[in-house]
């Protein structure tokens, strides 16, 4: 049994909350939050212990293990304190507000063996894994381009407040949504490298900007787009998608459809020549409890295998998190 | 329950295999007359009950069924809320404190923040109970026998283990509805075992139920098993598993189940309303000749 705390119980926490407390490995060893309102509901109808002050939930409850979902400006100061009492940590994404705080946290890690993960969940999309499956084949022979997309809406309207809002607290589709679809390219293609140029607009947000459009290079010198944009109310909900164009074919991937093209007579076994498609349906493995997508379910019992010795902590590592807080300096830089 | 209840899915962009697909159709069903052409087309096959979020275009339809009496006599509604993403996407802007001043209706919730915390921790069901009727006030004067509790919301309160909440539901909409509760879910047995403790009988459960075991978590084994041992009112839902299955496969292996008192399904189009329909009484037809 692993005891667990959650620290920060918005959208994102009360979700993981919730997924940890069907875990069959995992006691909640502690809830805590700032702000009452949703702390004294859990505290009411929950069984679990409720804390207002994250250090006194550390002392008392003594997790094994904590997750973290405050707001992104908060993230380093408390991963280092948990890192330093020797917890291990799962980490809401972005990882750090600030790319330069991420070394220190990595090499504190690595130093006392402790678990690090960070939230990316788009890794344990079946679509997803099988993109990389499928680049990492060299079945789309030399990729040469990429087009990274996602569109929802979040912010629709003029007159929004909240810390997601606020550049200082992390707020803003640059490092909320874009970093999901930054940390996608990373990993399946190849670290951003140099941003040539990109756009941050803010379209109804007045502080942050609430669309980013880039040119980037990765670290393979393959180069190509990113387009993202938080006010897009044409979609009912997140729709992140990834096209990666190369000399022998050519993926288009979203979380439920994947479709490949191979231009050769010859296609990687359970393939053919020409067009294929797949759906998330056939790439999905089950999972024992279900919330809002198998891929969070997939990513809890991930960090939670890996606190166990039982599966490797090799996705969505401080160290990966870290290439994507990079990368989002760059685009930030390289505004024209 | 009918045998049969039409979903409604296929209206709002919802797709679970397919992004294009689904913005395909929110083009499709931009108007509220594709919207009631198709809940006709379903009627004229024979189905009587419309299973459906609520979604602020619903109370467009809602309006168009109550100024048509004789038309509509005998439709049937359930409503299943809240639309998780209204609610999800206002927490991202506005935050937990924020969406409820948003949603609550009235000034109780102005009140109750003048008021402050103490009495806020107090009252949680009460908000629920405002949030149910404020979802409610759209199907005004329209027969909604069964009222359910969408999946995110019901499996959410699962892993809270929040089972007083979960089974206030069930009260309050005997009480104040004069209705039945259900639940949909995608963890089906471990909400009827939570249902069960907390003294729900034969519980309205509407959940995942297909042959590849899509979305069915702990297991199709285990659905299988609570479907034959336990006693609830089962509804199957996703039966095609978002395609993944042939109809005719998908059907005669829910049709075989025993326990299923009803299959929900959404379409668009009259050729698949009417294979659909025509499948499911096929096999019932087949199980009760074996059976006798």
């Amino acid at each position: 049994m692993i005891k667990v705390g959650i620290i920060g119980i918005g959208k994102m926490g009360i979700s993981h909350l919730a997924i940890l407390g069907a875990h069959p490995d995992v006691e909640i060893a502690g809830v805590c939050d700032t702000s009452k309102m949703m702390l004294d509901a859990i505290e009411k109808y929950s069984p679990f212990p409720c804390f207002t002050d994250h250090r006194k939930m550390l002392d008392t409850a003594k997790p094994d293990a904590v997750i973290v979902a405050v707001p992104t400006r908060y993230h380093a100061d408390i991963v280092a304190e948990l890192l330093e009492r020797n917890i291990h940590v799962f980490v809401e994404k972005p990882f750090c507000l600030n790319a330069e705080q991420a070394p220190s946290l990595i090499a504190l890690a690595k130093e006392r063996k402790l678990v690090n993960q960070v939230g990316y969940h788009n890794k344990f999309i079946g679509t997803f894994r099988e993109v990389k499956r499928i680049v990492n084949s060299g079945a789309l022979g030399d990729i040469y381009h990429f087009h990274g997309q996602s569109y929802g809406p979040v912010v629709i309207r003029a007159k929004q407040e909240s810390w997601r809002t606020n550049p200082e607290e992390g707020g803003g589709c640059l490092m909320d949504y874009a970093s999901h679809v930054i940390d996608l390219i990373n990993d399946i293609l190849a670290p951003v490298d140099k941003v040539t140029s990109s756009t941050l607009k803010s379209i109804f947000s007045k502080q942050v900007d609430d669309a980013v459009f880039a040119m980037m290079q990765l670290k393979n010198n393959v180069s190509g787009m990113l387009s993202v944009n938080w006010s897009d109310d044409t979609f009912r909900k997140m729709t992140t998608s990834l096209t990666i164009n190369g000399t022998k074919g050519k993926i288009i991937s979203d979380a439920n459809e994947f479709k490949v093209f191979f231009k050769d007579k010859e296609a990687p076994a359970g393939y053919r020549s020409g067009w294929n498609i797949k759906y998330v349906t056939d790439l999905t493995e089950p999972v024992e409890y279900y919330l809002r997508g198998e891929e969070y379910s997939a990513q809890m019992d991930y960090f939670i295998k890996s606190v166990l010795g039982t599966k490797p902590n090799l996705i969505n590592t401080f160290e990966t998190a870290a290439q994507t807080d990079r990368a989002i300096s760059l685009i930030r830089k390289a505004q024209s | 329950m009918e045998r049969i209840l039409f979903g409604d899915n296929q209206f709002f962009a919802v797709n679970h295999i397919s992004d294009e697909k689904a913005m395909a159709q929110s083009i499709k069903f931009k108007d509220d007359s594709a919207i009631i052409n198709t809940l006709d087309t379903a009627r004229n096959a024979g189905i009587q009950t419309f299973m459906c979020t609520t979604h602020d275009r619903i109370g467009n339809i809602c309006d168009i069924i109550r100024e048509q009496p004789e038309k509509y006599m005998g439709y049937k509604m359930y409503p299943c809320m809240p639309y998780a993403h209204k609610y999800a996407n206002a927490v991202t802007e506005l935050g937990v404190t924020g969406t409820l001043k948003k949603f609550v209706p009235g000034n109780f919730i102005g009140s109750m923040f003048k008021g402050g915390v103490a009495f806020l921790s107090k009252d949680y069901l009460s908000i629920m109970e405002l949030l149910i009727d404020s979802e409610m006030k759209m199907f005004k004067g329209i027969d909604t026998p069964v009222i359910f509790l969408q999946n995110v919301i019901t499996d959410m309160l699962l892993g809270m283990k929040m089972k007083e909440v979960l089974v206030s539901f069930h009260h309050y909409i005997a009480k104040k509805y004069n209705a039945e509760a259900g639940y949909i879910t995608m963890n089906m047995p471990a909400l009827l075992d939570l249902l069960e403790s907390g003294g729900v009988k034969n519980p309205i459960i509407c959940s995942s139920i297909n042959k590849v075991g899509f979305r069915m978590s702990g297991g199709k084994e285990l659905y299988e098993n609570t479907l034959k041992t336990r006693q609830f009112r089962a509804i199957a839902m996703q039966v095609l598993a978002g395609g993944a299955v042939p109809a005719k496969e998908a059907i005669s292996y829910i049709c075989d189940l025993p326990n299923i008192e009803s299959i929900l399904f959404g379409a668009s189009s009259r050729a698949n309303i009417q294979e659909t329909v025509s499948l499911i009484h096929e096999f019932d037809t087949k199980k009760l000749t074996t059976k006798y």
